[in-house]
């Protein structure tokens, strides 16, 4: 009933709020559909992937490509697609990798996918970078709250279904689950490829408003950590804490940047070590457990 | 129903099994029994497919099962315990064996009826009063019994057990003992590596003794406590 409202209220925002305002929806959409996107894998199975911004960076490098040949719906879910690929090869091929070297291979990824497009562009197509088809602010906003909505949906049930808990289980005890009777290099790379899925999308979405890229702007590593940092500082174990955490932290850098710009990082790493060290359970774990305590008191009184 | 014939696996230049032929009949409860470092474990992981070889073929109902992956070892109808208790730690016991229900068997099971097995199983093992108590919350004995309600609820044909007696105390032990035979009354073969003689002794129809990935001996529990080579194995020369 709630998210009915909030979807119509966003769906009709472009109506009346102008300007700004859906400029900086759209990037919190983005930032959501990274940092859920990521938590989709990353929460569950315990797999911290660093590969964010290289399925970014193939989701924008798809607009770069395909923009100006098919309309906006298709070249995203083609951003998407590609995305969902690449991940499903890494994920077949290094998913057996536990821990840190997991880590290190996706973020490898990062390294790698844009050195090679430099290699490509300047030996084959003699450019460096490419102009990206510009569509207007109101287009941009509707596809990414599209890419949004689909996803939270997906997530949503996801995390009822027996995938879920599939997927829950290899974080608790991949050997144990895979003795249970989950094959769990299937799920673990099949749910890789759908959150890479949503963060190409997302990334062909946003190529569009920045007419043009390099694959060094493309595929740039700071995608790769903020929506680690989103879900953390929100808290993992619910679907709503990566979303909150996304919705603070971009609101938190647009007005850090606009107001501070010098001590923006600066001040953006303090509320995160403080937020790593005194809320281990994320935003939601604090509000849980306050939620909790009021809860106990009323009973007390009463 | 289990058979293997040249089981062997190296670690390096080790050889943890070698050269080791068993079979376990339909109805049997076979003990597997060894010093530390047997090999025991190794074998039990070589047919679960925990571990892979290329030597030696291992056999479950007349199909090779040698390379197939855990999981559809598991759905064939082979399940165990493990000896350091893994259990889903975080989840409730209840969806602990819940998780074994719903993945465990070639079909599709409703997930109504896979609560309604789980319920059961939790009963059969003597925890329904901790269901919704985090595994890692539990006694070891009782994390035991939810990893044997877990494998249970796979629907094995095959249940092995590695080591389920470690670690308890007497009764544990006891009660153990008779959750063993009312496993077997239930129609599944067991194959357990137990180090608790009194345990083995007292429910085992036919034992297999390893030493140095070797087997060295196989018979009765009566058998087995006369033979010389293996008292020697157990008590020094």
């Amino acid at each position: 009933m709630i998210s009915g409202i909030i979807l119509v209220l966003l769906v009709t925002l472009p109506l009346y709020a102008r300007g700004y305002t859906p400029i900086l929806l759209t990037s919190i959409y983005m930032y959501i559909i990274l940092s859920v996107s990521w938590a989709m894998f990353s929460g569950p199975t315990g797999y911290m992937s660093l590969a964010t911004a290289a399925f970014f960076g193939v989701g924008i490098y798809t607009a770069a490509f395909l923009g100006n040949l098919v309309p906006l719906p298709i070249f995203m879910i083609a951003g998407g697609f590609f995305s969902a690929i690449v991940a499903l090869l890494v994920g077949a091929l290094t998913l057996r990798l536990r821990g840190i070297y997991f880590a290190i291979f996706t973020f490898g990824l990062v390294m790698l996918i844009p050195n090679l497009l430099i290699f490509w562009e300047l030996h084959f197509t003699g450019t460096r970078g490419r102009f990206v088809v510009i569509y207007d602010y109101n287009t941009i906003y509707y596809a990414m709250l599209a890419i949004f909505v689909v996803m939270m949906v997906t997530v949503y049930f996801l995390r009822r279904s027996k995938w879920g808990l599939a997927l829950q289980s290899i974080g608790e005890n991949e050997e144990a689950a895979a003795h249970v009777g989950i094959n769990t290099t299937m799920v673990k790379v099949l749910n890789y490829g759908l959150s890479a899925f949503f963060i190409g999308a997302a990334g062909a979405a946003i190529a569009t408003r920045w007419t043009y890229v390099d694959p060094y702007i493309a595929f740039d590593a700071e995608i790769s950590f903020l929506p680690v940092l989103m879900a953390i500082f929100g808290g993992m174990g619910q679907l709503y804490g990566p979303v909150i955490g996304a919705i603070i932290f971009t609101y938190l850098q647009e007005v850090l940047i606009t107001r501070f710009s010098e001590l923006y990082m600066l001040i953006f790493g303090i509320i995160l070590v403080v937020a790593i060290l005194y809320m281990p359970n994320g935003l939601i774990g604090v509000i849980q457990k306050l939620w909790a305590r009021g809860f106990r008191r009323q009973h007390a009184d009463a | 129903m289990l058979e293997g014939e040249g089981v062997s696996k190296n670690f390096g230049g080790l050889a943890a099994v070698s050269n080791v032929d068993f079979h376990v009949d339909e109805g049997e409860i076979v003990g597997l029994i060894g010093p530390n470092g047997a090999g025991k474990t190794t074998l039990f992981n070589l047919i679960s497919a925990a571990l892979t070889t290329k030597q030696g073929v291992i056999k479950f109902k007349g199909e090779e099962i040698t390379g197939l992956s855990p999981n559809q070892i598991c759905k064939m109808g082979v399940a165990r315990t493990f000896q350091a208790v893994k259990v889903f730690p975080n989840m409730p016991a209840i969806t602990n064996v819940y998780i074994g229900a719903m993945f465990g068997t070639p079909s599709r099971v409703p997930s109504a009826e896979a609560a309604r097995e789980s319920e059961e199983l939790l009963e059969f093992v003597g925890l329904s009063a901790a269901k919704a108590a985090p595994a890692s919350d539990l006694t070891l004995a009782n994390q035991k019994r939810v990893e044997v309600a877990r494998a249970l609820a796979t629907k094995p044909e095959l249940l092995m057990l590695d080591e389920l007696m470690a670690g308890l105390n007497t009764t544990e032990i006891t009660e153990a003992m008779e959750m063993v035979a009312r496993i077997r009354d239930k129609g599944i073969t067991i194959f357990m590596i137990e180090h608790v003689m009194k345990a083995i002794m007292g429910v085992c129809d036919r034992i297999m003794v390893l030493h140095h990935g070797v087997k060295i001996a196989e018979g009765t529990p009566q058998e087995i406590a006369n033979n010389k080579t293996v008292v020697e194995v157990y008590l020094g020369e």
